[in-house]
């Protein structure tokens, strides 16, 4: 199964993120994540999709998309032609033998530490879904409090655009 | 000049040519009401026993006439009843609006008396649905709803407005015209070709079409392509009226409870053309054994039709009117003879098989239920016969619109009503919705000025012929024919078959006298046990002008045949009962 990713403009108005979110609930659609945002004319927010499946589920998934009336446009985003990131915040125990060894990850990673007290720190890393991955994997023997990832955005490489209609 | 709430919404309708609306008042439409009453000139409200009802019929007057039906409850539970029908009419792409009340803005989202989030609960059984917060935006929203539910594939649509939009005021201006659907979108001329090239190849084509036929207003383009390309037909439920009963071509409609001809040509064709038609599993039976033998070609208005049941080899979107009318430019004139000749021989086949059918329900023994056939003292062999019934009432019923229940009688009517217009044999396809046809058939009938006939059950008439008091009230020309067995026959023809007989709850027992309800709410009525006795009483219902009822008992144990099991193919058609 590969993952795609969807970008979706809809009418900035309210409930649309209900539409969109209960048709992949009510037609048993799986996603990993979805993100929503305001976009460059108020009027329009930008909803971006990622899911695992095959030819025929994405196939599905857009036309059942553009079926919606708050949506404007979606297009399936080449991987490899597509910016892809995602932002996480991290709280980690800190104490006197672990806090070098997160430092040291902290940095190869180019995350940044955006909160440190003496018994916990928030470490902030923005990056693609693997490299994410990665880090809470090299964090977990320090002890991880909590943490929140905001689902991947993405935009296209060059030119193309999706449009925001006027 | 500044008007309130109330009275755009009732402009609007007016102006977007909505001549009767179906509805029940309450606390939070009664503004809305007021307007009704001082337009009531302009515009007809039909009050019926309860919102499922008007449901039902603003569904029915839609289906019976391609026009938006249109609804009005009060917010809460008046609200909530219309959901079943409002999802009657999305399975079946029915164009409608519904409007309702709701609380006053300020009280929203705090428990209030009556208050329901309907947008929220008709999300996903509505093309689209609004909330309308600002009195400046109410026209146009209404406008957009009339304009989403008749566009492309048509479906209903929901505005909820709260009682303070409704009382406040703002400037009006009436529009001149309705509003216009949005433009069609046209079939790719290049996948039309490709299409063609299929067709010009196949030698053992068939047509299968859908309720987009009837809503495309693509009759005549359906019939001129099955002729050119000499190709049977068959359709699903929502197809059925699209093509005349008798045209030569057409033979019946297909799948579960299809005409044995119909399915079995399907199986056999190399190439089947899909047209206005979704393949839903009660027509396609098993998916994975249904497109075994042919290639598909399938055109719909609606592109997430496309591959979403069945793949197709050549799908194509598009208006199905322009899309057919271009595609019979495409193709060659053809003739299949030998094709031809299967087709009569499967026609005689199942004509061999239905007779046997029909005469092989005598020879099993009633069990000992409780059901009316069984009290009668009527012989077996001279007992009312579902087809006959059918058959006696087509006899008489001229052009009346035909309506029907769901179950057993619904399936009996579909493959033996002879039909000659579109938009003339209404019936819940998508949804299955018992209780659908006494709404439907009112609705139907106050849009037609003509006779509905509904064929109903014991089962499906118990659950909405509170609705017998809006027919007679309204004075409504209708023919409800019960087809009362005293079970609930579908799922006893499934208990019988799959589940050892184990007739759980679908055997009645009630004590119900339906002449003696029907006389209570003021209709005519007279019970039925033999042929002879349903001539009469059809003769004399259909010449009544007004609601009459006809009791039919039918033994409890007809079957509805044939019958592809659920998630079976057509190698497990059952056309007899051993």
């Amino acid at each position: 199964m590969d993952q795609y990713v969807i970008g979706v403009i809809v009418s900035n108005v309210s409930g649309v993120l209900s539409r969109v979110s209960g048709m992949f609930t009510r037609r048993g659609f799986n996603i990993d994540c979805l993100t929503v945002g305001e976009t460059e004319s108020s009027g329009f927010s930008r909803i971006t999709v990622a899911f695992h499946g095959d030819k025929e589920l994405k196939t599905r998934i857009v036309q059942q998309l553009e079926k919606l009336h708050d949506v404007r446009e979606v297009e399936v985003l080449d991987k490899n032609d597509t910016v892809i990131r995602e932002l996480l915040l991290i709280k980690v125990r800190n104490n006197s033998e672990s806090r070098q060894d997160i430092m040291t990850a902290v940095e190869i990673f180019r995350s940044k530490i955006v909160d440190y007290s003496p018994t916990a720190l928030v470490c902030e890393l923005t990056g693609e879904t693997s490299k994410i991955d990665a880090f809470i994997e090299l964090l977990k023997p320090y002890g991880i409090m909590e943490m929140c990832r905001t689902g991947i955005v993405a935009l296209e490489r060059g030119e193309n655009c999706l449009k925001t209609a006027k | 000049m500044k008007i309130s709430g109330a009275k755009i919404v009732v402009e609007t309708l007016i102006e977007q040519g909505c001549d009767t609306v179906f509805g029940y008042p309450g606390g939070q439409v009664i503004n809305l009401f007021d307007e009704l009453y001082l337009c009531r000139d302009r515009i007809d409200h039909v009050l019926t026993a309860h919102e499922q009802g008007a449901s039902h019929a603003a569904d029915g007057y839609a289906r019976a006439t391609g026009k938006v039906g249109v609804v009005i409850a009060t917010s809460g539970p008046g609200a909530t009843n219309l959901v079943t029908g409002i999802a009657t009419a999305y399975l079946d792409s029915v164009p409608m609006v519904a409007i309702t009340g709701n609380v006053p803005c300020s009280l929203i989202g705090r428990d209030s008396f009556q208050e329901v989030d309907i947008v929220g609960v008709t999300m996903p059984i509505t093309k689209h649905n609004f909330i309308v917060k600002d009195i400046n935006d109410l026209a146009d929203t209404i406008r957009m709803a009339f304009k989403i539910a008749k566009s492309g594939r048509p479906g209903p649509v929901l505005v909820d407005i709260p009682k303070d939009v409704q009382v406040a005021q703002c400037e009006f201006e009436p529009k001149a015209q309705p509003v216009i659907p949005y433009p069609i979108s046209y079939a790719s001329e290049d996948k039309l070709k490709k299409a063609a090239e299929l067709i010009n190849a196949s030698e053992r084509p068939y047509i299968y079409f859908g309720g987009g036929i009837i809503s495309g207003k693509a009759s005549d383009e359906l019939i001129s392509l099955a002729e050119k390309i000499d190709a049977p037909m068959g359709c699903s439920l929502m197809g059925l009226s699209a093509v005349p009963t008798d045209h030569p071509h057409f033979l019946g409609m297909q799948g579960m409870h299809g005409h044995y001809a119909s399915s079995v040509a399907e199986d056999e064709a190399d190439l089947v053309i899909t047209l206005g038609a979704r393949f839903s599993d009660r027509a396609t039976g098993n998916k994975e054994r249904f497109a075994k033998n042919f290639k598909i070609i399938h055109i719909d208005i609606d592109g997430a039709e496309l591959h979403k049941n069945i793949a197709a080899d050549i799908a194509v979107r598009g208006d199905i009117k322009d899309a057919a009318s271009r595609l019979i430019e495409l193709v060659e004139k053809k003739e299949h003879p030998q094709w031809h000749e299967r087709i009569e021989e499967l026609r005689s086949e199942e004509k061999l098989r239905t007779e046997s059918a029909l005469k092989a329900v005598y020879k099993k023994e009633c069990g000992n239920c409780s059901a009316p056939c069984d009290k009668t003292g009527i012989p077996a062999d001279q007992r009312l016969r579902p087809f006959d019934i059918v058959d006696i009432i087509s006899e008489n019923a001229g052009d009346a619109v035909v309506v029907t229940d769901v179950g057993q009688h619904q399936m009996w009517a579909a493959q033996r009503y002879p039909l000659t217009k579109p938009r003339t044999f209404l019936t819940s396809g998508g949804l299955g919705t018992m209780g659908f046809g006494m709404g439907a058939a009112i609705g139907a009938a106050k849009a037609t000025g003509k006779y509905s006939v509904l064929f109903t059950g014991d089962g499906s008439f118990g659950m909405n012929l509170n609705e017998l008091a809006t027919a007679v009230s309204q004075n409504i020309p209708l023919v409800i024919v019960i087809m009362n067995n005293g079970v609930l026959g579908m799922v006893r023809q499934w208990q019988t078959l799959f589940f050892d007989k184990h007739y759980s709850n679908t055997t009645l027992d009630r004590k119900t006298d339906f002449v003696k309800v029907a006389e209570a709410f003021g209709a005519e009525a007279v019970r039925c046990y033999t042929a002879e006795e349903l001539r009469n009483a059809a003769k004399k219902a259909f010449a009544c002008n007004g609601t009459y009822v006809i009791d039919c008992v039918v033994d409890c144990d007809e079957f509805v045949l044939p019958m592809l099991p659920p998630g079976g193919s057509i190698d497990d058609i059952i056309t007899e009962i051993k």
